[in-house]
This record gives C-alpha cells, structure tokens and sequence, in this order.
C-alpha cells in the first residue's frame, strides 16, 4: 500500500476534504466550466483579475474525486497574484510533471504541486490532476468556455 | 465449494477455462469484479476465433469455394445455436448485430417506418434504470420523427414503480422499451407487468437483455416481446458480435437499415431488392470470427446450466451485499426486491475514483462512475458508485478480497 499512501499524500487528502477557495466570486472576469466524461467529474472554476491584469482571486465549485478537487484547490492558492503569462507556463510546467514528460524538481515555489507527481504512474488518473488546470486556461482562452478531458 | 453438489457450480474448474484471471495485478490476484462491463472469455471461445483465422479465413456468403463455405457453415450454424439459447424454433428470427447498441439504433431506425410509421406525438416508453443505449437511439428517432420519449420512473429502492403503469402506457404508445436487469444497481425488473399492460395498446415490446442474458435464462416465449437484443461480450463472447432477435412477421414487414452488400438479392443503378429476415438487416461483411466465437460463448454458458450459474451468481451478490452493509461509512444504493449482475455502493467521504484506483491496486477490478446510466444516477442524486458485477467465475475468495479492498480505501482516507 505504500505507493498509494505515496498517490494519496496527507496534502491531497487534505485540499479534497477542506477545498480552499471553494466559493462563488463576486462579479468574476472569467469563467469556465470543466468537465471529465470519462468518471463525471465536473468543476466550475471563476477567475478575478486585479487592475495590473494579474489573477486576483481564483474560486471553484467542483463535485470530483480527491485527485481533481485537491489540485483545483492547490491551484487556487498557486496561481493567485499570478501573471496570465506566468500562469500558463506554470500550467505547462504541471502538466509535464504529471504526465512524466519532464522529471526535474519544480522550483520552490511551486513545490507543493510536487505532491501529485505520484499520479504519472496512473495514466487514467492524470485527467483528474489536470482537469481544474484545462478549465483555468479555457477560461483564459475563451471566457464562459467549456474545457473537456476527451 | 460444494464441488459434490449436482445443483452447484464447480467454480474452481471453472476458473480453469478462464486463463485471463491467471495473472497478478500490482503483485495481487487478480479478482475481476467487472464483468457487467465485458465478461472474462473462456479458451472455447479463442479457440474458436483462432481457427476461423487459421483454418476457415474466408468471407460468408459469396464463395463457392471450401473455405467459403466452411465460414458460412460456422457462422450460419451460430444462428441455430443462438435459437437454441433462447429456446425459439425459428433461426431466421436471429439477427447479428455488434451488440444491444447497434441493434437499438437497427430498432429505432426501422420500426419508425414500419407500417403506417410513427406520427408525430406518438409515444416511446423506456424506464428510469435503463443505460443509455436504450436511451439515445429514441432520443434521435424522436428528434427526427417528432415522438414523444417518456419515461417510467423509479423509487428510492431504485425499483420501477409499476403502480400507475397506464399513466405511462396508453393508445398513443406505440414502442415499451426496456432494460431486463439494470446494468447500474441490479434490479431485476418486473417487465411481465410492463410488457402485459403493453400488449393491451398494442404497442412493441423490446427486451434489453443485455445484463440479463449472461445471468439467467431468457426466453423470449415465456418472457412473451417482441424483440429481444443482448451482447455477445457480456455473454463471455468476443466484442464486435451480438443478437437481435425479433417475430418473424414484424421482422418481414419491416424496411431494411443499413444497405450494403449480404442484405441485397438484386441491384441495379435504379433499384435494389432485398434478401430475406435475418440477412436483409445484416449489411456488409459481418464480424465472421466474433459471431463463431459468440457461439463458442453461449454453448459453454448452456454446457455449465444457465441455472446453477443464476443461483450461485445470486448467492454471491447477497454475500457482497450483506457484508457491505455490515460495514460503518459503505451504503449500497439501490434495495431491489430482486438482484442480479451487481451491487453498487459508495464510501462516506471517498469518491468511487479515488476507491476504484485503490481497489485495483490491491488486484480488485471493479468499475467507478456512471456506468452509462446518467439520468438514474441524476435520479438517485449520486455523481457515480461503485460497481462489483459478477460472473460464473467469482467466488467466495473474490468476495473476500473484494472486502479487504474497501477496508483498504478505507484505510487510506481515514
């Protein structure tokens, strides 16, 4: 059982049992919605951009599994003050990570998204990592979008 | 395992036809919990698409040649097998599709023309446990030919609730369409009931059997529809082959589907005519090897007596069932008065895919989600379940680790 409490770390448990910013924003600039037809998992994640175009506050409602729900939730935290331009590389660069394409630690500040490094090893569980991160950038790339895993 | 007893299975022998459960997964036993989605296949049934590939590799129908006509002896020779297996006299009522989808879509697409064909505001009636082939093919036809889809609701218990039937069947109804057992839950569905209180507006009666079949027997005599369709892969058949089988005289006065070649007996740039039920509904080359194997499948089903398996199957599920409600924080959804092919059932605080995951790393195969039946997951209020459905092969060990499996997950998120 080891490599599951490895998949299953005390920080993804964690964000999926007390989501951070899982709220409805006030007057959000963005929005969109995620939805895996795979197994369900569907999320709405809203996006507040300050004066300087950064985004401000990030907010999602998601009914999924630990995986998605605990990344939507690290995501919020990690993106919030963010750039569009630094938000998408971070994307990219989580995106690598989990699907296995690149092994390098990530740098500091985003070490915490170290914690789902683990589910490159579960092909069918990658989607639910990267559902919230899709929906953020269909939101960006078209607002009120639709991002699927499919 | 009552290996003595005449009325049982002998379930360790046969597990020996099944060599794909002889492997380990995550260094556990594999325990396949998942055969609602596709049934394990026994070695009669490879052994028999192999040697249509190394022996008999010719096309059906179109060769006077020995190959030709060996292929078209197998594959003809499955039809009477399948009459067989549904205890009908008549082979030419048997029709080969892919599987309960394509022979829905076959349905839908070809009763609408069947006489005076459906007008608009005539009614299709399905039920609230049906999986969504039996849905989306209606849902199309009805777009196109302006009928009404309706719906026979279900309870708490997820059982259909038949009281107020003639609310939902009347002279306008001309198709009852309606899944035998629920792929999602497990009900047996009481379509006795549905299917008399049809015959009285004359409307058609189709049987989805596609969870039944593997299961119980089915006789479309005594079951008394119209049309009866399963899947030849939850059947311990090959994918790619399955049955539709209809009464010859609806069967003969309805249009043909997809045209092609096989369904045809003359064509010319200005018409065609068309062959005879079954092959005017059969275009194109068909799935030769998977309907040979399919074959193989049922001859093996029947040789291992379809009741012996229904009643160790049955005695399987009430053990599952009983042992999850033993247990604090596991509910299983749905209280069918009678159960078959599963038990669905969800863990407090635990999403179906975060136990899925962790199941088959202790070597448990089950499936999470939907399971194809989002409306009756929408109805029970549930995004998805957990799904052990089980086969001829399970027993009392699988039960076991099946078990073991939750406490694990349960481990994990405690």
């Amino acid at each position: 059982m080891s490599s599951m409490r490895e998949l299953y770390q005390e920080m993804i448990i964690d964000h999926s049992r007390s989501p951070r910013n899982h709220k409805k924003l006030d007057h959000p600039d963005l929005s969109a919605r995620g939805h895996n037809p795979l197994c369900g998992d569907e999320i709405d994640l809203e996006v507040k951009r300050g004066e300087d175009g950064v985004l401000s506050e990030i907010g999602f409602e998601a009914t999924a599994c630990a995986i998605c729900t605990a990344s939507a939730s690290i995501l919020t935290e990690t993106l919030k003050g963010k750039s569009e331009e630094d938000a998408r590389a971070i994307f990219h660069r989580f995106h690598s990570t989990v699907t296995g394409e690149v092994e390098d630690p990530y740098p500091s500040e985003l070490m915490k998204l170290e914690v789902f490094t683990g589910v490159k090893d579960y092909p069918s569980r990658v989607k639910c990592a990267t559902l919230a991160w899709h929906t953020l950038i269909q939101a960006l790339d078209e607002n009120n979008g639709e991002a699927s895993t499919e | 395992m009552n290996a003595g007893d005449p009325m049982s299975l002998n379930v360790h022998e046969i597990q020996k036809h099944f060599p794909g459960l002889n492997q380990q997964v995550h260094g556990h036993r594999l325990v396949y919990l998942d055969s609602a989605a596709t049934t394990q296949k026994p070695v009669a049934v490879m052994e028999a698409v192999d040697s249509v590939y190394r022996q008999d590799c010719a096309n059906v129908h179109r060769g006077v040649h020995t190959l030709s006509e060996r292929a078209t002896a197998r594959f003809e020779g499955v039809r009477k097998v399948v009459a067989g297996f549904l205890g009908i006299s008549d082979s030419r009522e048997v029709i080969f599709t892919r599987g309960v989808t394509e022979s829905m879509n076959l349905l839908a697409n070809t009763l609408c023309h069947l006489d005076s064909g459906f007008q608009p505001g005539d009614e299709i009636l399905i039920s609230s446990l049906d999986h969504h082939a039996n849905i989306v093919p209606w849902q199309l036809i009805s777009e196109k030919m302006g009928t009404v889809l309706k719906v026979i609701p279900c309870d708490d218990a997820g059982e259909l609730i038949l009281s107020d039937l003639d609310q939902w069947i009347s002279e306008k109804t001309r198709v009852v369409s309606v899944g035998h057992v629920s792929n999602a839950i497990g009900t047996v569905n009481d379509i006795d009931t549905i299917f008399a209180e049809a015959r009285k507006v004359g409307a058609i009666t189709i049987l989805d059997a596609a969870q039944s079949a593997p299961h119980m027997s089915i006789s479309p005599k005594e079951i008394d529809c119209d049309f009866l369709t399963f899947s030849g892969h939850k059947t311990y058949g090959p994918t790619g082959a399955g049955v539709l089988w209809g009464k010859k005289e609806l069967l003969d006065r309805m249009p043909p589907w997809q045209g092609g070649g096989d369904m045809i007996r003359t064509v010319s740039f200005e018409e065609s005519s068309f062959a005879e039920t079954p092959w005017k509904f059969e275009a194109g080359t068909p799935d030769i090897a998977a309907v040979i194997g399919l074959g193989a499948a049922l001859e093996f089903l029947d040789s291992m007596g379809r009741d012996k398996v229904c009643s160790h199957e049955t005695r399987l599920l009430q053990k599952i069932e009983s042992a999850l409600k033993s247990m604090d924080g596991v509910n299983v959804v749905g209280e069918p008065s009678l159960r078959a092919c599963c038990v669905s059932f969800t863990l407090d605080g635990v999403h179906p895919h975060d136990a899925a995951t962790i199941m088959d790393q202790n070597g448990v195969a089950i499936r999470a989600g939907h399971h194809c039946a989002m409306p009756l997951m929408k109805r029970l209020g549930l995004p998805a379940t957990i799904r052990a459905s089980v086969g001829m092969h399970n027993d009392e060990a699988d039960v076991e680790a099946l078990l073991e499996s939750v406490e694990a997950v349960r481990e994990i998120f405690a």
